[in-house]
């Protein structure tokens, strides 16, 4: 298992972390090429039950994630073998990954420094020194006996996210924080798959199957007094299940609580059918994991410019400053630079951000374009991805590339086209892609009508067919005004500006009869 | 030419007095002579005579890779080997044939040594008389030697061959691997003391690296943070030359230091003047032999003599060692047995009625008492509510243990001088009157400590005891001062100048290669 990794330490990775209301109780979980993390909600209660019944005492909620992300490594945590999604069974296991007697684990460093790097992101405390602990059970997919994690003293500890989430019908913004307990690196297990009809397990060695797993831990209790006993739900896999078990399990707790029961300490898991959260078949009983220092692996020393020792080989040390200049703009930098730049709204620049592609989608075209920011953000939000949506599209696939658009925007900006029109042209580089803007236009005779004398001549005939609203105008309803360049639009097929055909019909209707 | 040493044999071998399938056969003919020692689990046969062929080609072509190319070797059954069964003299890995080679294996292979099997031991390395393994007691070839036959008026080998004596352990079957002159030197691996004390008791060198300077990848472990792969050889110089070969980084290793290492050739001191020799009085322990102890002696009076500076330190913590070790090693130990679960590789019982009383069972079955009392103990040292009173503690321990030879070296000491072991070895039925884990607590006091700091430490046979068997001291040395050690102990094995062991009424048809050994090697030192 020769190991093109880094030679300080050890083989297939992750880490984990948890987010945590107060109280921060966490446990492990496996995986390889992972992070773990754990982090914790501070200030106010994640999830708060519902309002209080009358004379019924409030209660608060409190949820600690503990979060397993794999690492996009080529290469697992302790070994060399790599790590490819949906590769077949046991097709990507090194003699260390299957346990032989005699093999060590050698530490990635590619794994190390995303770890770092997350961190980094999370404002966490970066450990100069970090160490590696054995954590024991028996179970079918962990040929060792124990997993390699990071149990005493983690790569990175004490960081914190903010996060802002917009509310109430204004959609106003409230920034949140969630506090990030510790990063940890931890090998993956293998996974089980259980053949019940013949009562068989397969263990699949290869790992890191998965690119997210969370487990919550839940507990409510009246504000101002102890915390309550927690449960923890298990191998949640998606951010949807994540709230729906989490809402759940407080409801549940509540009520149970409310009506005289209790709250036992226990795993559970969640059924995505029913919504609702089922206690785990205890497969061991109460755990005792035996902790242990990882022998075969020396304490991970990273550096930073004032640590570095002199005349180092870069391959050998990680330096974190290093690391935290190749960090890249993090999305609430992101989103303040959005907002400042194009004067865009807070949502807005979430809803560029949080669907895949699309900022950069936004920043080519802007690139490209002289159309204002804002009518820009417009169009990517609501035609672009309208359609997107509509067809359930990612904005790789679009068919129309950002370039279109900004031609498409810059004839809008020139007014060689009117909006209305706009769209049309846009429709049509949907359904006919490669097809310039300009082509498109010139085709369907969708330029703006130039010819003053001809526009006149259709609002002249409009006047003349509608007498009736022309009295109305006249006898002191200046609204009705916009019924008649309705219908002056209407007859130009949307090409003619409505602020010219205002200017032209007000001009005709103060000017006496021919 | 088998009583040569792995240098003069290697130097035969360059000027074709003897060719590597010559060598690889007298071995092996000597292997099956002697197969009643036990000292093999298995013999490679078939392999060795393929990897002498190679050899001798590269010869013919004047293509040698070097000291070691054509040198019949053994390893211990703790170290992995490609396509040749491992077991760790345990039921549990009876079958089980590694994919891979141990780090210090590949190299011995790439330097063209022939492996000539794999070396008993006690199961899982966990003794201290290579007595508890699956594959049954080692026996000593000084039990037949002239020496002590001679002493004891018997016959090399009477009918009932019962008062034979164990190797020590748990590298036995290395030891006497190379005491019976079946190979030139041999691997075994020392986590309390057992390269160290077999070689103490079967009159060879058997030298305990410093933590780090050699590979563990592929030697299944025993105590991680402790064990290191040994040597076991007939002289200094030997062992030198194949530390020469396996020292160094490992990538599979993480625990190997980085950085170039320096050759291991060993000067001739004419001067030792300069040197301090240590001698802690802690060791100097009730349970010590008069014989031992006046052995040591007269070693320090020998560096005395000499013009050395001999003085008495203090290891303060040494009574703690043993204690200490117990719980560190254990802990690891369950730690480490927890991969043997029937399901990978190895044994499996045939109880399927659930996955946990499948893996009880193999386990149960699997592992002799000594390997389950362990694994119990370390599990109760690592429980939540004890891991701070023991576990927490012994490293504690560990640490001050550690301290004090630092204090020790940093005081002006460039080596210690210390007995190997409490006595010659003893018979078989004597060794057993005591369980393993009193023997163990009993053998290992001299040497464990050293594994606690991770120091490179040697044994040096000394001379006969009136019994006329093998008795050794240990030098110990400052961490990764390996080379200076073995210096100081080559210096020291040319003034004892310790007796060949007679084997020749044993091995009556190799006598004729044996009376050939002086003239060999006057030609030798006239170079």
């Amino acid at each position: 298992m020769a190991v093109p990794t880094l030679r300080c330490g050890f083989s297939g990775s992750r880490w984990t972390f948890a987010l945590v209301d107060r109280g921060c109780r966490h446990r492990t979980v496996a995986t390889f090429n992972w992070i773990r993390g754990q982090s914790s909600v501070a200030q106010q209660p994640l999830h708060t039950a519902q309002k209080p019944r009358k004379g019924a005492q409030e209660w608060a909620a409190v949820v600690g994630l503990e979060i397993h992300a794999q690492i996009s490594s080529n290469s697992k945590l302790f070994s060399g073998a790599e790590v490819r999604f949906a590769a077949p069974p046991n097709s990507l296991v090194s003699f260390f990954d299957a346990s032989l007697p005699g093999t060590l684990p050698v530490l990635n460093r590619r794994c190390v420094e995303a770890a770092v790097m997350t961190g980094l992101a999370l404002n966490c405390h970066i450990n100069q020194k970090s160490l590696f602990d054995r954590k024991h059970y028996f179970y079918a997919d962990l040929p060792a006996g124990y997993q390699i994690t990071q149990q005493r003293l983690p790569i990175a500890v004490n960081g914190n996210l903010a996060y802002s989430i917009c509310v109430g019908k204004q959609q106003r913004e409230i920034t949140k924080t969630v506090r990030v307990k510790q990063i940890q690196l931890e090998q993956d297990s293998g996974k089980s798959l259980h053949d019940d009809l013949r009562s068989q397990t397969l263990v699949d060695l290869n790992r890191a199957e998965g690119q997210l797993r969370v487990d919550a831990n839940v507990s409510v209790h009246h504000p101002g007094e102890p915390l309550g006993v927690r449960t923890e739900v298990k191998n949640l896999n998606s951010i949807r299940f994540l709230a729906k078990a989490i809402d759940y399990e407080i409801q549940r707790q509540i009520s149970e609580l409310e009506n005289g029961g209790e709250i036992l300490n226990e795993t559970r898991s969640f059924d995505y059918k029913l919504g609702c959260t089922v206690p785990m078949r205890d497969k061991e009983g109460k755990q005792d994991y035996r902790f242990m220092p990882e022998p075969n692996l020396p304490p991970l020393l990273l550096y930073d410019s004032t640590s570095l020792p002199a005349g180092a080989d870069p391959q050998q040390v990680i330096d974190i400053d290093r690391i935290r200049e190749t960090l890249p703009e993090l999305p609430s930098e992101t989103r303040a630079r959005l907002v400042q730049q194009y004067g865009m709204l807070p949502e807005h620049s979430f809803t560029l951000l949080n669907e895949v592609g699309l900022l950069e989608f936004f920043q080519n075209v802007i690139k490209e374009t002289r159309a204002e920011p804002k009518k820009v953000v417009s169009w990517v939000l609501n035609t672009f991805l309208g359609y997107l949506k509509q067809q359930n599209l990612a904005v790789s696939e679009s068919p129309v590339p950002p370039s279109a658009l900004a031609e498409l925007l810059d004839l809008l900006h020139t007014r060689a086209i009117s909006s209305a029109a706009a769209k049309q042209v846009f429709e049509e580089l949907w359904k006919s892609p490669g097809k310039p803007p300009a082509q498109i236009v010139s085709e369907k005779q969708l330029g703006l009508l130039q010819d003053r004398e001809a526009l006149e001549e259709l609002c002249r005939a409009t006047l003349d067919g509608h007498p009736q609203v022309v009295r109305d105008v006249k006898g002191g309803n200046p609204r009705a005004i916009n019924k008649l360049i309705g219908l002056v639009r209407k007859a130009t097929q949307g090409r003619a500006e409505p602020a010219l055909i205002k200017q032209i019909l007000e001009k005709q209707l103060s000017s006496p009869a021919p | 030419m088998l009583g040569r040493t792995l240098r003069e044999v290697s130097v035969a071998l360059k000027r074709g007095q003897v060719t590597p399938t010559e060598l690889c056969q007298k071995c092996l003919a000597l292997i099956k002579k002697t197969k009643f020692l036990n000292a093999y689990i298995t013999v490679s046969e078939e392999a060795a005579l393929k990897q002498a062929e190679a050899s001798e080609k590269r010869y013919k072509k004047g293509q040698s890779l070097g000291d070691l190319d054509g040198i019949p070797v053994a390893v211990k059954d703790n170290f992995s080997t490609t396509g040749i069964e491992t077991t760790c003299a345990s039921n549990m890995l009876k079958g089980y044939v590694p994919p891979y080679n141990a780090t210090v294996v590949q190299k011995l292979l790439d330097q063209g040594a022939l492996l000539m099997g794999k070396t008993n031991l006690d199961e899982f390395a966990m003794g201290s008389g290579s007595t508890d393994g699956v594959f049954g007691p080692v026996k000593n070839p000084w039990s037949y030697s002239k020496q002590y036959r001679e002493k004891r008026k018997q016959k090399p080998r009477d009918e009932n061959d019962s008062d034979w004596l164990i190797t020590g352990g748990s590298s036995g079957g290395s030891a006497a691997a190379v005491s019976a002159f079946t190979c030139f030197a041999a691997l075994g691996s020392d986590t309390g003391g057992s390269t160290r004390n077999p070689a103490a008791h079967c009159g060879l060198i058997g030298f305990k690296p410093s933590y780090g300077l050699v590979s563990r990848h592929g030697l299944i472990p025993l105590v991680n943070s402790m064990d290191v792969p040994g040597i076991l050889t007939r002289c200094v110089d030997d062992t030198a030359i194949v530390l020469g070969v396996l020292a160094g980084h490992d990538p599979k290793d993480s625990t190997t230091v980085q950085g170039p290492v320096n050759s291991f050739l060993l000067p001739s001191l004419t001067d030792v003047s300069k040197l301090c020799i240590g001698i802690p009085k802690e060791y100097l322990v009730p349970e010590l032999s008069p014989e031992v102890r006046s052995l040591w002696s007269k070693a320090a009076d020998l560096f005395d003599s000499e013009g050395a500076k001999v003085k008495e330190v203090s290891l303060p913590h040494t009574c703690y060692s043993i204690v200490c070790y117990h719980v560190l090693c254990t802990s690891e130990v369950a730690s480490n047995m927890a991969r043997f679960d029937g399901l990978e590789y190895g044994h499996r019982c045939d109880i399927d009625i659930s996955t946990e009383a499948m893996y009880a069972t193999t386990r149960r079955e699997g592992f002799n008492d000594v390997v389950r009392g362990r694994i119990l103990s370390g599990n109760f040292f690592l429980l939540k509510e004890n891991y701070e009173d023991y576990f927490i503690k012994a490293q504690k321990v560990r640490r001050l243990i550690a301290n004090d030879f630092v204090n020790v070296f940093n005081s002006g000491v460039d080596v210690l001088l210390t007995p190997t072991t409490l006595r010659e070895a003893v018979p078989y039925l004597e060794f057993i009157q005591e369980d393993n884990r009193t023997r163990s607590a009993q053998d290992d006091i001299f040497t464990q400590a050293v594994n606690m700091a991770g120091l490179p430490a040697v044994n040096i046979p000394v001379a006969l005891s009136r019994q006329g068997l093998p008795i050794g001291l240990q030098f110990i040395g400052p961490a990764f001062c390996d080379q200076q050690l073995l210096t100081v102990a080559k210096w020291f094995e040319q003034q004892v100048q310790f007796p060949v062991i007679q084997l020749e009424e044993l091995m009556d048809d190799c006598s004729s290669v044996l009376a050939n050994e002086k003239l060999a090697s006057v030609s030798l030192k006239q170079q």
